[in-house]
């Protein structure tokens, strides 16, 4: 009985928890393998460029319709050539070029679209879910925003906000800006829907209760107890939503509201290269592979960190 | 009849060209697609291609253009001349004489009073009818007796085929459509589904943009067609999935308007289904100049108004945009054996193609030097040439469209060989072509330097078409924006030819003044014509008949399509 | 629940209202003109007319007004007349198409059918194939099975249906020619010959559209089947003796179904609504289509129409999730 009290202190410090996590998603396969993924993949689109310096608009019609190199090895006839390795398009613009260039905007835009999904949804659902006054209006308002057809409101927003956009940041970076926020709009609300109906049921958990009776605040409750048990939902949505941005964007400049047509993204080059797909299959596989990828990799780097991130799980 | 049928066919196949006329509806089911549903049978409240050709298939016009742009006579029984009489000598009146015997599907007989109506119909102010134009100068039509009717017009007319001619001007039964006047025409929902017509197909149903079921008219005025008892038309889809459909899958016969990359067609065509054909009007893919400056600095009321562009308008720079397209390669790329090289407004019909001109090869180092000896230079360095300080920087607008963002990024290259730099931009076409007065991307308002998109007019006489390029048909705020004269542009020279041309009956002077004035536009900045586009559509191998006809309705002639036997 | 379900449903009125009164602004707002698709050799003068003749002359106020009577007065009765040959509707203006000059309603009921058939067949079988994946992928974390479901589900994801559909009919229509590529809309089914072709043209648009169901819905699953496993009422369960089944399929599942409720009540509606990409893709001609070249043609009050019918259901929907999630956890309560 006495061994216990005299028990000594701990010889360490307890390990700082943000160690412990990473710790543990070190040791996660698939969110290292995704990780690291997806550092090439960003690393590849950011300084790629650099290294394969050809302009990715450079028409060159001379060579056009270049099959990636591999081809020669079981058609002899493709028309290959060293200097463009992933072959090049129906105007003789560079494949490769052009995939490290898409890249660029496609992650910028998927990311900062799926940001803000993420952000606007989990702020609505939470709030909505945790403050009982405030859910009714937060949550038609959610339906009025699921019911806005979309692209009479791209169209709006094209029409009001493009030329001053284009007037402080560009042709480019105006429609990057409205690309993204005209995303995050549209697409927060399953987002919210879900974190607020998973927060309902957790703010009627044993725990809450006993946290709130030792009067912890609101703004604590929901940063330490509330937002960490509906982490698993956010990830998928975060996953999911960065494919949705991806492919969103291609759809948008199909309707003409996206980027310059001369400027490549992942989504536009698969999507201008469907109609000849049967002739020239890498060119839908490379952009494909690409997005599909980078979806796969973000989720187990999902996967892995809410493995690491739940306390329940950390340490087994 | 069965056997007669089963006999028929076992000559057609032995014969070796398939016998066409073998027996009304012995060939079974013909379907065709395309790629946007019709909405409507009554051309008069629509005016889409895609429901005047629908209708084409029911409701026939006095005479139609046959596929080299000539007039045949349909439920006429001539054409109306001044050597036979039927077009006074002062050109003010025509006489149609429609052929006896016609009869409605119903059974009731066609008379004049039907084409009467026609016209009361469509001339009904309140109406909104879309072929109003067809009707223009008309100011009485009478039937004179039951198969003949006399159109009188305002002044003298030389082309007094307007009414009652073509696809677009078809002949309503006025039993039908009588209670439908004026404001009352979208209330006829029957009837505008279901019109009755005289044409080798009666609508069994009608399923608005989606699928339109016909079998074959009893009442024909030919015994022996159409050959094919009932016929389909899908809507809906895109180009692409049409042509696999006819070319790749044989599911369908038809398919109309293949705006697809040439090196697509060919793959679909190897298929083995069905063939492309491809015909020519006077479809213009051009590049407009804007004459106005369109500054984003300028108000709305002054953008696209103010007179001139601060560098378009010197004959220099638009000679050497012109010299630096290399228009062979456009064809190539964008449309194949549907496209040609052209450097005239008006291309078709060969009669008023002028031949002043040659744009067939690319001449980059001409432009070059025309521009410096203009005295434009690039003065600071950054590779974009300056004119008094202005940097020749375009913004290039267009609808959005798979060959016209291919043909953006070609030309965006090819001017910036002669240093003109271009921003590229693209609108979604339901926007575009829309007049919207509230919407800065319309073409009408050209918020850019030039744009991109093609043009064409009805039948084969282009003076109204030609009156595009007067001055005071410029769009502006005034005019809410609407207006043909997109270019802006504005020469006392070409209006002054126009009026000329307006009080010419003389066809060989006409052609020769029509020549003059799509010389002056083009020489004078109007605009670069870049590729005389044709229709591609195709049909499956096993359809015979087909004669793609860019002058009138693609389907003119389906009454005489029939199954190819053994292929 | 009961006082709850009347108090959101009496409150959905003004919320719809207002809601149909947005899309009203923004489409008004939204540039485009119904005359887009009639071609360019129709003068501007013509085309003023016809817009005229269209009712556009009319002040804003007045045609949202109008919108309302037809909406909410004149269809219902069409619909009363059509069931019991009363004549309350005759002669009065229905809320008429601008494209098709014909009453909205009668399309649309013509379209329900071949959207029903399609996109909701697709969704039940997406449902039916998610759910126990995600439930067999958690219970087995990081198993074959579950790294093949993850792999298989976000590449069905982020491959959009643009792409997967013309892949499918190259695949299957043009090479293999087992199915047809264009959906036949007016196909009646009256036998099994008839059923079995009507089962042929479906499976490829179901299979596209399945695909992306069930890849977002056993995502959810997952997940939210993980949260719980670990959870301590799930060792309680097993301490009580209860049989693995019971525990998984009955106590954590239903504990799991809140998110999973919310994501299929959010899609429900789009049964309706339609799958745009995947029916022109497949020419089913649903509501989908509908809805998109009445936005091409700027038929605004076919699209007001479909969009607040869409509006309806996406405000029922919602309210059903609501209320199952009280079913679901009892401890839920909205009063």
């Amino acid at each position: 009985m006495t061994d216990i009290s005299i028990e000594p202190l701990p010889a360490k410090p307890p390990r700082n928890k943000w160690l412990d996590i990473w710790t543990q998603l070190g040791k996660h396969k698939g969110a290292m393998l995704g990780g690291g993924f997806l550092l090439f993949i960003t690393l590849g689109v950011l300084f790629g460029p650099y290294i394969w310096t050809i302009d990715p608009q450079k028409i060159d019609i001379r060579n056009r319709d270049l099959r990636p190199i591999f081809t020669a090895l079981f058609d002899s006839d493709a028309k290959v050539r060293w200097a463009n390795p992933l072959g090049t398009d129906q105007l003789g613009r560079d494949g490769l070029a052009n995939l490290m260039a898409g890249g660029r905007a496609s992650m910028a835009v998927g990311w900062t679209a799926m940001l803000l999904t993420l952000g606007i949804g989990t702020i609505i659902g939470v709030v909505a879910g945790y403050f009982k006054r405030l859910d009714g209006p937060l949550m038609r308002l959610t339906d009025l925003f699921l019911s806005l057809p979309i692209l009479p409101l791209l169209l709006v927003a094209v029409t009001l906000f493009r030329e001053p956009l284009r007037a402080s940041f560009g042709p480019e970076g105006g429609m990057f800006i409205l690309i993204v926020s005209i995303i995050g709009i549209t697409s927060w609300m399953p987002t919210a829907r879900i974190v607020r109906g998973d927060v309902l049921a957790l703010k009627e958990r044993e725990f809450v209760l006993a946290a709130r009776s030792i009067g912890t605040t609101q703004t604590n409750m929901i940063k330490r107890h509330i937002l960490p048990n509906v982490l698993s939902p956010i990830m998928v949505s975060a996953t999911l939503g960065l494919a949705t941005a991806i492919i969103t964007e291609s759809a948008l400049s199909f309707l003409g509201v996206g980027f310059p047509s001369d400027f490549p993204t992942w989504g536009k080059m698969l999507a201008d290269a469907v109609d000849r797909m049967e002739n020239f299959p890498e060119r839908v596989l490379w952009p494909g592979l690409a997005i599909s990828l980078t979806v796969l990799s973000v989720n187990y780097l999902g996967d892995g960190l809410r493995d690491a991130l739940d306390p329940r799980i950390r340490g087994r | 009849m069965k056997l007669r049928a089963l006999l028929m066919g076992a000559i057609a196949s032995t014969a070796m060209a398939p016998m066409a006329m073998a027996e009304r509806g012995s060939d079974g089911n013909v379907s065709i697609i395309y790629w946007q549903a019709p909405s409507i049978l009554n051309p008069f409240l629509s005016g889409g291609t895609k429901d005047v050709e629908a209708a084409s298939l029911v409701i026939e016009p006095l005479a139609r253009y046959d596929e080299n742009g000539t007039m045949v006579p349909y439920l006429a029984s001539e054409i109306p001349t001044v050597e036979n009489g039927g077009v006074s000598e002062d050109l003010t009146t025509i006489t149609w004489k429609i052929s006896p015997g016609i009869t409605w599907s119903d059974g009731s007989a066609f008379t004049s009073a039907d084409v009467k109506f026609t016209a009361d119909y469509c001339m009904h102010p309140e109406g909104g009818c879309a072929q109003v134009t067809k009707f223009e100068g008309v100011t009485s039509v009478e039937a004179i007796d039951d198969l003949t009717v006399k159109v009188t017009f305002g002044g003298a007319t030389p082309f007094p085929y307007g009414p009652f001619v073509g696809g677009e001007s078809p002949i309503l039964q006025k039993a039908q459509f009588e209670q439908c006047m004026g404001a009352k025409a979208p209330e006829c929902t029957e009837a505008n589904f279901n019109p009755l017509g005289t044409g080798p197909f009666v609508v069994t149903e009608f399923k608005p943009n989606d699928v339109i079921t016909m079998k074959a008219n009893d009442n024909y005025r030919d015994p022996a067609k159409p050959a094919f008892a009932s016929l389909t038309f899908k809507g809906g889809g895109d180009a692409t999935s049409a042509g696999r459909a006819v070319m790749e899958t044989g599911e369908f016969d038809y398919a109309w308007n293949l705006q697809l990359a040439p090196d697509v067609i060919a793959k679909m065509e190897e298929g083995g289904k069905g063939t492309p054909v491809a015909g020519f009007g006077p479809l213009v893919e051009r590049i407009m100049l804007n004459n106005t400056n369109p500054d984003p600095s300028l108000s709305a009321e002054e953008r696209s108004v103010i007179r001139p562009h601060p560098f378009l308008s010197d004959p220099a720079v638009y000679k050497a945009m012109s010299m630096a397209i290399d228009r062979p390669l456009l064809v190539e790329v964008g449309y194949g054996k549907a496209g040609k090289v052209t450097c005239n407004w008006i291309p078709a019909p060969a009669a008023v193609n002028s031949t002043t001109f040659d744009c067939s090869t690319q001449d980059i180092a001409g432009a070059n030097k025309l521009l410096d000896d203009a005295g434009i230079v690039d003065t600071d360095g950054d590779g974009i040439r300056e004119k008094d300080g202005v940097p020749l920087s375009l913004v290039y607008q267009t609808s959005t469209n798979a060959v016209r963002q291919d043909f953006q990024a070609l030309i965006k290259q090819m001017w910036s060989e002669i240093g003109i730099q271009s921003e590229l931009r693209n609108i979604s076409g339901s926007v575009f072509f829309g007049g919207d007065p509230g919407s800065p991307d319309t073409f009408q308002k050209f918020y850019a330097d030039v744009e991109m998109y093609a043009n064409t007019f009805n039948g084969t006489d282009p003076q109204s078409y030609l009156a595009n390029g007067l001055c005071d048909k410029a769009p502006s705020p005034a005019s809410q924006w609407q207006g043909e004269n997109i270019s802006r542009f504005c020469n006392d020279e070409f209006d002054a030819l126009h009026a000329e041309l307006t009080t010419t009956a003389d066809i060989a002077k006409r052609a020769e003044i029509s020549k003059r004035l799509n010389d002056i536009i083009v020489e004078n900045g109007g605009m670069i014509p870049l590729v005389h586009r044709g229709r591609l559509s195709a049909h499956a191998n096993t359809l015979g008949g087909v004669v793609l006809n860019v002058w009138d309705s693609e389907l003119w002639n389906a009454a005489d399509w029939y199954r190819k036997e053994g292929s | 629940m009961l006082t709850f379900t009347i108090r959101r449903l009496v409150l959905a009125v003004p919320t719809l209202l207002f809601i149909s009164l947005a899309i009203f602004l923004l489409l008004e707002l939204a540039p485009g003109d119904p005359m887009a698709q009639v071609p360019l050799t129709v003068p501007p003068e013509v085309k003023e007319k016809m817009r005229l003749a269209l009712g556009l002359g009319e002040p804003l106020h007045v045609r949202y007004w109008k919108w309302i009577v037809q909406f909410f007065w004149i269809e219902p009765q069409v619909l009363i007349d059509h069931y019991f040959g009363t004549t309350f509707a005759e002669g009065k203006l229905r809320v008429i198409s601008w494209q098709t000059r014909s009453p909205v309603m009668d399309i649309v009921v013509q379209r329900i059918p071949q959207t029903i058939w399609v996109v909701g067949t697709a969704y039940i079988v997406g449902i039916l194939i998610a759910i126990p994946i995600g439930i067999y992928s958690a219970y087995k974390q990081y198993s074959m099975f579950d790294q093949a479901g993850t792999f298989v589900s976000m590449i069905g994801f982020s491959i959009p249906p643009f792409f997967t559909g013309p892949l499918l009919i190259v695949i299957f229509a043009v090479h293999l020619g087992w199915f047809p590529s264009v959906y036949d809309t007016t196909h009646v089914v009256n036998d099994w010959e008839s059923f079995k072709l009507q089962f042929r043209q479906m499976i490829l648009p179901v299979m596209v559209l399945a695909l992306q169901t069930t890849a977002q819905i056993s995502r959810y699953m997952r997940a939210s089947m993980l949260d719980n496993l670990n959870q301590d009422y799930v060792r309680t369960a097993r301490a009580k003796g209860l049989s693995e089944f019971v525990v998984v399929m009955v106590h954590v599942l239903r504990n799991s179904m809140i998110p999973v409720i919310t994501v299929i009540a959010l899609g429900m509606p789009a049964i309706f609504g339609g799958a745009i990409i995947t029916e022109v893709v497949f020419k089913v001609n649903g509501i989908g289509q509908l809805l998109i070249t009445a936005l091409f043609a700027n038929d605004l009050p076919m699209v007001q129409t479909l969009t607040f019918i869409f509006a309806v259901l996406i405000v029922l929907f919602n309210l059903i999730a609501d209320i199952l999630y009280g079913v679901l956890d009892p401890r839920i309560r909205y009063d």
